[in-house]
This record gives C-alpha cells, sequence and structure tokens, in this order.
C-alpha cells in the first residue's frame, strides 16, 4: 500500500492506483474531460492537472500514479487558473451553439464550463471548421465540436477492435475520422455508435430521424405502428431523469400512445419468433451436418463487423433476420393481411437502444414484404426528446398493455436485451423441444453478466450442446479466432456488437457505462421473471401466426420473410471486392 | 572477426597505411585528400571538384599515388566544399572544379600550397595553412567528431584503425555489465538531445528493470530548425554510434537496438546502413561478438517528417509503427520502451561519446568540461555570424568564445544582439550574458537550455518579436494536437504574435502571451509543449521594450515586421 496525502488529508491506497482514483477515495472529485473510466485513461485534455509537491509542472491526476509520501493539492488557485485557461483554450476552438446542439444540457464540456464559471473566451482566433460528415445513415461526425478527447477513437480501437476512426493530421488540425479522412459511410464502421455513447460534446451523434416520425404521424392516410425493442423499456426511463435501471414498460407504451401512435407492438414478439426459427435452425444445422458452430445475428453492427473481417466465417451465421427486420416483414404482409390495411400506408417505426438498427432498416435485401419493411429507427435517446417534445413525462403515466398480437411476448424475449439473453432463451426452448420435457430450471445464469467471453455445455437430451456468449466485438475476435483457427467445437454462439448487449448500446441514454449496464441487466431479469409466460415457444400469438401464415418453421413463407443473407464488404471504397 | 586479437591486427595493419593522415609523409603516396562528404558540401558539389581532381591526377599519371576520400562534415559549411589535404593538414576552402588543376598541379605535385584557396580568420592579414593552426578549429575539442577529419565513413577499417571498437572489445572482454554502467555514470555524460539526463543513470535503472527482452534506441530524429549536429556524426562516423550501442547491449543486457533517423537525412541513412552492413560482416553486429557469447543487432527505423517524433515516447510508438505521438510519463521508456518492454534512448551525439568513455576512462571524460556537465557539445552555428557550421566545444566554453573566437563574430560589422540556443524549445540569450559558459545549469538559469546544439545567432537587424512569432510557427505546426495545451494554446500565442507584428496589437497581449505561456509550460503533455512558449518568454523577459514597441508605438526597430499604422 502507498500512502499519500491530498489536500491535506491522507489516504493509502494500493501501488498503481492513480492520483484521480486516490482522490476519488477520499471524496474529491477531480474534474476530467477526456478520461473515460477502463476506457480512456490517456492524459490528453490536461483539465485534471494538480499540484504535486517538488513536481517541476502540474500533474495529470488521471494518469499519474501515485507515489510513496506524495504531496497532492487538487485546487490551489495555481490550478483552478491553468484548468480555467485550458477551458477557455478548448472553447476557443468550439462552435458555441449550446442552444441548438443536441447535446445541449447533457454535454460534459458545457459542465466543466458551467463549474469553472467560464464567461469570457479571450482568444478569438482560427476555428476548426471541418465539414459535417453526415453520410452514414446512423452516425453524424461533427469535427467542429470535437475536443479531441480520443474516447471514440479508444472504444473503437480497443473495445470493439473496429479502427474506423483515428487522429489525422496534427497539431491544431487534428481531426478524428476515418484514414483519409473518407466518409464513414465508405469504411468499415459498422455503425455500432458507441463512439457516440462516450463522446463528451456532440461530435459524434445519433442521425436524428424524429422529425420523420412526427411527420407520419400527423399523416391521416398513414397508419403508423411502432414496435419497442426489448432493451429500450428499461432505458427510455433514464432519457427523463429516471434512475437507471427502472423499468417503464407500460409506461413506455401509454407514452407512445400518446404521440399518436396508431398501434404500439413490441419486438419482443419477433424476438420469440427469432427463437423459434433460430432454434429450428441450429437443429437442423445439428441433424444435416451443416455449418457449426452457428452464430447468432440479431446484432446488425455484428453482421456488418462479420462481413468487413470474417467473411470466410459468414457461412456460420444464423440465416434469421434481426426481430426488428423480421417484424417489419410481418407488419406489411401478416398484419396488413389481418389488420386489412394496404401495407403501403403503413408506416413502421422501430424505438432501438442501437445505431446500427438505422443502417440496418436500409440495407438493400430489408424489402421482403415489397416496401421498405421497417421505415424509420429512433433510438432510446430519439424517443426520449419526442416524449420532452410533446411534455410527455411517461414515468407519471399509467401502465398500458401492447397491441395484439404483434405486442404480445415472453420473457425469453424480453432477455434479448441483455448478453446472453438470446441463448438462454434459445436453450429454454431447443431443450424443451428436443426432450419433450419440462425445463427444471428456467434460469440459465451461467448465460448472464458482463464478462467478454461466457462458455457452458448444456445437456440437451443426449446432446452436450457446447456453446459461447460474448459482448463488444474484442471478445467477439476471440472466439471467431478460434473458430478460423478450427479450435472451437462450440454448437452455438451467440455474439453482441456492444458491451454487456442491448442495454448498453450505441443508442442508448446517455452516460451509459459499466455501473449503468449492470443496473439495467438486473431490470431485464427483473422483467422476464415478472411474466407468465417465459419460453418463446409457448407464445399464443407465435402459435397463430405459425398457424394462420407460416405454417411451420424454415416453411417457404419464413425464408421469404424472416431469412436473409450477408454480403462480404471491404475496408475501404478503392478495395472493392 | 572472432577475437579481440584479429581487431588488433586489423587496426594495426590499417593504421600503418593510414600514417599519412597523421602528418607521417608516405614513400608510397603522395597525398590523402580528405573532402568533405557531408550534405553540406555534397550540395555544394564537392563531388564533381572530386571528379576533376581524379582527371586530373590521371592526366599527370599519379591517380594511385593520391588517395580521395570523402569524409563526413568538417564543421565550417559555409565554406564549403572544403578539403583537408594530408601529410601536411592543409586546410581549403570554397573549392570549384576550376580549381582541381591548381590544387593537383601546386600543392600534389610541387607541394606548394594554393595560397588563394587557404582560409584567412576574420581580421587577419595572412591565411593559414594548417588545419591545427586555425582559431576557428584550435579552440574546439573533439571527441564527438573525433573521426571526421580522419576516416572514409564508408570504410569499417578506417574506424577500426582509429581504435574503433576498441571500446566495445573491452566491454565484451574486460569489463561486466555492471562495470560499463558505472563507468558511464562516473563520466557525468548527460544526455545531448537536450533534458541532460545522466546517461549512465538510465543504463542502470533500464538494467535494473523488470521485462525482457530490452531494447537499445538511437534518437536520430534531429529535427530543431538550422541544427545538423547528428547528421554530421552519422553521416561521418556511422560506426561510433553501432559501438557505443552495442557496449549498451551488453551493459543492460540487450540484443536488438534501433536508430531512429528522420527520412530528410537520406545521405546519413545510406552511410548508416552500410555500416550496419559492414560490421555484421566483421561480426561486429550479429551472434556471438568476439567469441564471448554476446549478440546485438540493429535495424534502422525511418522516420516519416514529424518533428515531434524527436520526443522519446513519441519516436517510441513510430518504431512500433503507430502515429508518433507523446504519451504521458511514468511508465518511463527505462522501464516501458520498445514494445512496453525496457528501453534506453539516447541521442546520436551521446551515443557517439560512449566508446570514448569506455576507452579512455570516466576520469579522463570527467576532466573535460565544467563541474555539472562533462565533456564537450557540439553546435550548429547559424544566423549572422561569419563561421557557420558544426562547432565541438568542452562544455564551460564561453558563448563569446563560440560567437566571436570560433564563429568569427557577426558580419558586416552589426552588433550582435542575441542567441537562440536550444531551437523552438530553448530561449534568446541577449548580449549581456555573452560570458555566460555553456553547460546545462548556466543556460537553464537564463531560461534558456542547451537542447541538442542548435546556436543561433542574431543582430541588431534582427526583430526578437519577430523571432518568437518564428519559433512558436514552427511548434504549432509540429504540435502532435494530442493535448489541448499545446494544440490550441501554442496557435493562439502565434494569432497574438501575428496581430503584434502585423501593428495590430493591443495593451494586455504581453500579459495574455505570458499568461498563455506559462500555463502552457505547466500543463502540456510533453517536452515539445512544455518548451514551446519558451522563445516568447525568453523574448518577453529580455526584450520586452521590442514588444511594446510593436504594440504602442506601431513600431519595429529592427525593420523586419510590416506594421499597418493607422
Amino acid at each position: 500500500m502507498i500512502t499519500l496525502t491530498i489536500d491535506n488529508q491522507k489516504v493509502a491506497v494500493e501501488e498503481g492506483t492513480t492520483i484521480l482514483e486516490a482522490a476519488e477515495k477520499l471524496g474529491i472529485k477531480i474534474p476530467t474531460l477526456c478520461y473515460l473510466k477502463e476506457i480512456n485513461v490517456i492524459g490528453a485534455c490536461r483539465i485534471c492537472v494538480v499540484e504535486v509537491q517538488g513536481a517541476k509542472a502540474f500533474v495529470p491526476a488521471c494518469v499519474a500514479p501515485v507515489a510513496e509520501g506524495m504531496v497532492v493539492r487538487t485546487n490551489t488557485p495555481a490550478v483552478i487558473k491553468a484548468r480555467k485557461l485550458i477551458l477557455e483554450l478548448i472553447l476557443s476552438d468550439h462552435p458555441m451553439e449550446c442552444l441548438t446542439c443536441v447535446r445541449n444540457q447533457n454535454c460534459e464540456l458545457q459542465k466543466l464550463a458551467e463549474a469553472f464559471g467560464i464567461t469570457e473566451v479571450r482568444f478569438e482566433g482560427e476555428k476548426t471548421s471541418y465539414p459535417i460528415d453526415d453520410s452514414s445513415p446512423a452516425i453524424v461526425r461533427d469535427p467542429r465540436k470535437c475536443v479531441l478527447c480520443r474516447r471514440c477513437v479508444s472504444v473503437c480501437t480497443n473495445i470493439q477492435t473496429v479502427n474506423a476512426i483515428q487522429a489525422q493530421e496534427r497539431g491544431f488540425n487534428t481531426l478524428i475520422a476515418p484514414a483519409f479522412n473518407e466518409k464513414l459511410a465508405n469504411v468499415e464502421c459498422v455503425q455500432c455508435g458507441q463512439c457516440s455513447l462516450v463522446c463528451p460534446t456532440a461530435a459524434i451523434h445519433e442521425v436524428d430521424d424524429t422529425q420523420r416520425v412526427w411527420e407520419a404521424l400527423a399523416d391521416p392516410n398513414k397508419h403508423v405502428i411502432v414496435q419497442t425493442a426489448p432493451a429500450t423499456r428499461v432505458q427510455v426511463g433514464e432519457t427523463i431523469g429516471a434512475e437507471p435501471g427502472s423499468i417503464v414498460t407500460g409506461q413506455l407504451v401509454a407514452g407512445l400512445r400518446r404521440l399518436g401512435f396508431d398501434k404500439v407492438f413490441d419486438t419482443d414478439f419477433t424476438a420469440d419468433l427469432t427463437i423459434i426459427e433460430e432454434g429450428n435452425e441450429l437443429l437442423e444445422r445439428i441433424k444435416t451436418g451443416g455449418t457449426l458452430p452457428m452464430i447468432t445475428s440479431c446484432s446488425p453492427g455484428w453482421i456488418k463487423f462479420a462481413e468487413h473481417f470474417y467473411p470466410d466465417l459468414l457461412p456460420h451465421l444464423s440465416t434469421c433476420k434481426s426481430p426488428q427486420q423480421m417484424f417489419g416483414a410481418l407488419a406489411k404482409t401478416y398484419y396488413a393481411q389481418k389488420a386489412g390495411i394496404d401495407p403501403a400506408n403503413i408506416f413502421s417505426v422501430s424505438i432501438m437502444p442501437c445505431t446500427a438498427k438505422k443502417y440496418e432498416c436500409t440495407r438493400p435485401e430489408m424489402k421482403s414484404s415489397g416496401y421498405q419493411d421497417v421505415d424509420v429507427v429512433l433510438t432510446s435517446r430519439e424517443l426520449g426528446r419526442m416524449f420532452k417534445q410533446a411534455g410527455l413525462d411517461i414515468t407519471n403515466l399509467p401502465e398500458e398493455e401492447y397491441d395484439p398480437p404483434l405486442g404480445i411476448s415472453t420473457g425469453a424475449g424480453e432477455i434479448f436485451g441483455a448478453s446472453g439473453g438470446v441463448m438462454e432463451a434459445a436453450l429454454r426452448t431447443v431443450y424443451e423441444v428436443v426432450t419433450g420435457k419440462e425445463l427444471p430450471n428456467i434460469n440459465f445464469t451461467e448465460c448472464r453478466g458482463l464478462t467478454g467471453v461466457k462458455e457452458a455445455t448444456v445437456q440437451v437430451g443426449d446432446l452436450p450442446v457446447k456453446i459461447a456468449i460474448t459482448n463488444g466485438l474484442g471478445n467477439a475476435r476471440k472466439v471467431l479466432d478460434k473458430i478460423r483457427a478450427g479450435e472451437a467445437d462450440y454448437h452455438f454462439i451467440e455474439i453482441m456488437c456492444c458491451p454487456g448487449g442491448c442495454i448498453g448500446g450505441g443508442g442508448s441514454p446517455i452516460p451509459t457505462n459499466t455501473e449503468i449496464r449492470l443496473k439495467r441487466i438486473d431490470a431485464v431479469y427483473t422483467e422476464d421473471e415478472r411474466m407468465t409466460l417465459r419460453k418463446s415457444h409457448e407464445n399464443p400469438a407465435v402459435q397463430e401466426l405459425y398457424k394462420e401464415f407460416l405454417e411451420k418453421p424454415l416453411g417457404h413463407k419464413s425464408h421469404e420473410l424472416l431469412h436473409t443473407h450477408y454480403t462480404k464488404r471491404s475496408n475501404y471504397p478503392s478495395e472493392e471486392c | 572477426m572472432k577475437s579481440v586479437d584479429e581487431l588488433a591486427k586489423i587496426r594495426d595493419s590499417r593504421r600503418a597505411a593510414l600514417k599519412i593522415r597523421e602528418g607521417v609523409p608516405s614513400a608510397t603516396e603522395k597525398a590523402h585528400i580528405m573532402m568533405c562528404g557531408g550534405a553540406g558540401c555534397i550540395s555544394s558539389k564537392c563531388t564533381d571538384v572530386v571528379d576533376a581532381m581524379k582527371e586530373c591526377l590521371a592526366k599527370h599519371g599519379i591517380a594511385d599515388q593520391v588517395k580521395i576520400i570523402l569524409t563526413g562534415c568538417m564543421g565550417p559549411c559555409d565554406m564549403g566544399p572544403v578539403a583537408i589535404i594530408y601529410p601536411d593538414a592543409t586546410f581549403y576552402r570554397r573549392l570549384r572544379v576550376k580549381d582541381a588543376e591548381a590544387i593537383v598541379e601546386e600543392h600534389i605535385l610541387k607541394g606548394n600550397p594554393v595560397q588563394r584557396l587557404l582560409y584567412r580568420s576574420p581580421g587577419a592579414k595572412e591565411p593559414t595553412r594548417c588545419v591545427h593552426d586555425i582559431d576557428l578549429f584550435k579552440k574546439q575539442k573533439k571527441i564527438v567528431l573525433r573521426n571526421n577529419f580522419y576516416i572514409d565513413p564508408t570504410s569499417i577499417e578506417d574506424y577500426i584503425a582509429r581504435d574503433g571498437y576498441a571500446a566495445l572489445a573491452k566491454a565484451l572482454t574486460e569489463m561486466q555489465p555492471a562495470e560499463i554502467i558505472e563507468e558511464v555514470k562516473k563520466s557525468g555524460l548527460r544526455g545531448r538531445g537536450g533534458a541532460g539526463f545522466s546517461t549512465g543513470m538510465k543504463w542502470g535503472f533500464t538494467a535494473a528493470a523488470k521485462g525482457s527482452p530490452k531494447y537499445v534506441v538511437c534518437n536520430g530524429d534531429e529535427g530543431d530548425p538550422g541544427a545538423f549536429m547528428d547528421r554530421s556524426v552519422l553521416e561521418g562516423d556511422p560506426h561510433s554510434i553501432i559501438e557505443g550501442m552495442a557496449i549498451c547491449g551488453r551493459a543492460i543486457g540487450a540484443e536488438q537496438g534501433y536508430v531512429y533517423v528522420r527520412a530528410e537525412y537520406p545521405l546519413a541513412i545510406e552511410r548508416l546502413s552500410h555500416a550496419i552492413e559492414e560490421a555484421r560482416k566483421y561480426g561486429l553486429l550479429g551472434k556471438d561478438i568476439f567469441g564471448t557469447g554476446f549478440n546485438f543487432d540493429i535495424e534502422i527505423r525511418i522516420g516519416a517528417g514529424a518533428f515531434v517524433c524527436g520526443e522519446e515516447t513519441a519516436l517510441l510508438h513510430s518504431i512500433e509503427g503507430k502515429r508518433g505521438e507523446p504519451r504521458p510519463r511514468p511508465p518511463f521508456p527505462a522501464n516501458a520502451g520498445v514494445w512496453g518492454k525496457p528501453t534506453v534512448l539516447n541521442n546520436v551525439e551521446t551515443w557517439a561519446n560512449i566508446p570514448e568513455i569506455i576507452l579512455k576512462g570516466a576520469d579522463w571524460f570527467a576532466s573535460i568540461g565544467t563541474e555539472k556537465s562533462k565533456g564537450t557539445k557540439v553546435f550548429a552555428l547559424a544566423g549572422r555570424i561569419n563561421n557557420t557550421g558544426i562547432v565541438e566545444v568542452p562544455m564551460g566554453t564561453t558563448l563569446r568564445e563560440i560567437v566571436y573566437e570560433i564563429g568569427g563574430g557577426i558580419p558586416r560589422k552589426k552588433n550582435f544582439k542575441a542567441v537562440q540556443t536550444g531551437g523552438p524549445s530553448g530561449g534568446c540569450i541577449p548580449a549581456e550574458y555573452l560570458d555566460t559558459p555553456v553547460d546545462y545549469d548556466s543556460l537553464g538559469a537564463l531560461g534558456a537550455i542547451m537542447g541538442s546544439g542548435g546556436m543561433i545567432v542574431m543582430d541588431e537587424d534582427t526583430c526578437m518579436v519577430d523571432i518568437a512569432k518564428f519559433f512558436i510557427d514552427f511548434c504549432v505546426d509540429e504540435s502532435c494536437g494530442k493535448c489541448s495545451p499545446c494544440r490550441i494554446g501554442t496557435k493562439r500565442m502565434l494569432e497574438i504574435l501575428e496581430r503584434i507584428t502585423n501593428g495590430e496589437g493591443r495593451e494586455g497581449d504581453i500579459e495574455l502571451l505570458e499568461e498563455l505561456a506559462k500555463t502552457i509550460k505547466s500543463t502540456a503533455l510533453c517536452g515539445l509543449g512544455q518548451t514551446a512558449p519558451n522563445p516568447v518568454l525568453s523574448t518577453i523577459r529580455y526584450f520586452r521594450h521590442e514588444y511594446e514597441e510593436h504594440i504602442k508605438e506601431c513600431k519595429c526597430r529592427s525593420g523586419v515586421c510590416e506594421l499597418k499604422k493607422e
């Protein structure tokens, strides 16, 4: 243990602890900007500088390790003056469009400026003026608002191992962008939006599609329906100030009705359907010697990642569309038919914790209804914005029920929102389908939690089913490389693009961090426990769907509407394959 | 070569052949013409002069009695091409193709020095013939550049003849690793890259650090404007770097070295590559050197033009193929260097000192220089001074001696105004401090730094505000952009200096510059940022009146700035 003094208080911490962490232990919060726990610890912004006795210059608390006998002062006039000048410098290269900014009141730079009482910026020189990159259907880059904290780069490089964005140019001209300042839409960016989740300002944010939805809602000729992703009901509350992990399912439904949606449906319904299709696909592959291990295909960021980086493994991917796209295809066929509505007049909206879903719905193969299956995807953040605009504090609304038939679901669909959920839901069904017996214990706890790579063997009848579950693309690589090396004897792998699964998706409320992810995961399983039905094959609406429309799993109609194919993609525009 | 004896044999036979360069006339050879082949003389076409000389020698049938050797940089670049002719050590300057005939016919054949090509010290009536008698050289002491007058940098045997690799032999066969480190510590050698950290201590930390393998790195990313000390060493005596690094490899337990050279030094890269190949051929790099079981090899890494890659952590990133950006220290390279492994990183000039220290001993080295700054320092003299070029002087030599006695003073009888040491990280020292001895601590006390050895002399026609602007402009261009104080702060300083030099300066601008400068110095991430404000601070310190004249009177006393008058 190392003993040091911070602001006249003694503290003992382990060797290797930073000054910032040691101060936190004493309840002293040193201000930071570029720092992001466990993700970005690079000492770039210099806001966290402190005085260390004997040091020639100020010391950045976020990266400086403690030393025995160190004497630290965190808030001397000199330190505060230095921080203020650094802030003033950062602001001198910032557009100052706070009132018209998507991150207004949820901006770390704004908060710092307020905390330090910056009332004047004395420097009026050149400002960064790179153009906005809105080439992607999901993510907007606005380099003018970038403070070059590099959190996005760290997340993209270290957590997701995509490396789509890096520092380009140097000095005052430094820019975070794809190599050669290529447009985001043209490179290997998987649209996961983890960058937008960690950006302290609005330099990277989701494409805002709320206006399109407002317009559709106001159009008397449109039948506007909405689906809500499993994770959204444990997220949307946060956008209006509820505690992380608050479950707002019923209020969410009520709020959406008040916004004017004609039908409020649930992606959980097609999550259950996914289990039936994907479960049968797995059994079929095992039976017929198909490509194994089979890998889940619910996560569009993961799909694009596989297409760019592991095209040789595409045959391993389940051909099932994601629940969002299954829903989209059925809404404009099955539902339209059943409700007697011309699918041309159906406007299908989905609420997702995800930016990649915005990209997914624009993929050319996602038009199997004859129309674009899902018209608009809104992230949890955008829906929060719509509620605010409508003056709806959904936490105070009465709980309401989803509309049948596409709003009927089970706990198995609900847990899709957390890493391991798809696997657990599949096991619940596959076990009973294969053995014909009821599961003695429905909770596969080995599937749950934030661990990057989870592995287990589950006895299903005579067959020991070997499974693996990963979250975050860096963790996916570990398992994918094993498959490539021929060292993976799994049957079934669940891969989720984002850390923690969809509850930590790139469209989640900001902030999203490990603690908040854990709270949302708890909420997901609480929701599961509350459901009367917790196995996908017991979903009566799904059973009815097969009876009335699809006939059987993996049948002709299923293939037409619920299954898809994948495309090998190059990483740079010049590298067409 | 597998033994120290073999090295001695090569040394002895080669030394006999090169006696002529020590002033001993030869029975078979008339002369050795050492033509400066530094980058400066090459650009002033010294190779054409060589060709003309060869032609002339052939015409007179004495081609086999005269050797012409392209050496490394001899120093006085503004007089180039220069040459020394042995055995009588005659120094010629400003050689042109048309002079070849006179050299051959008068000097070589008849023994009459060509008077018009000799050097005349400023103020002297008569020229001085012998290089050893010329003031410019007499005041110098050559340790780092010990071989540049004498050897062909492409010949390993020339280097061996000058006791090359004898220090490595000693280190491998007579010394324990700890003794080597102790010897370097005792010598008092401090890092010549500019910061002046004790080289021996650095080696000691790396030797003691946990982790394996360990690495030895040479920083040859010399980038200060007007500085070319390291280039002179790399071009003129590449084996001294290889030998120094190998000795360190032995001391810290490393088997791999990297030399990081900027891409703008093609000749240095060519000569160093050649030297590495020769050293391998002679068994002085590679496996089982001198049969001692010690393995060591070196690879060259070429920079891509970023000044900041001279900063050690940025350089390490660049070696690894990453964007050349500094990272916070600790951990220091001694604990986490290349590929995260313990690494000794020294500058070219530092490495060149090592073989001499090992061979002649720490006491010999420590007898040169001042109490806290030992040995010599190489400077690149530039600006308003008669003898621009490379000089090597003992630590403690005063600025006045360098500027007036070695540098030959200021041209056109102008008044000296200031000397800038340490390039963009350094400071401007005014006339009243000309008697300051050059050492790390004295220069630091004046708000300048020793730096890597750039020394720019300014006369009364230099505007000090303009100079500050020039250096800040350089730092703005070269900032990596990682930390906000350097990225934005230096830019804002430049903008303020631009308006001052445009005649649009405002009351309070000097104070704003000072506030920015102090904050950047105390908060920037790396050495580049922390020292970038030095030229501004030192010019405000010593020449505040010039700033005030620009702002209040719209006047530039040197007539450099075009001020918009209202």
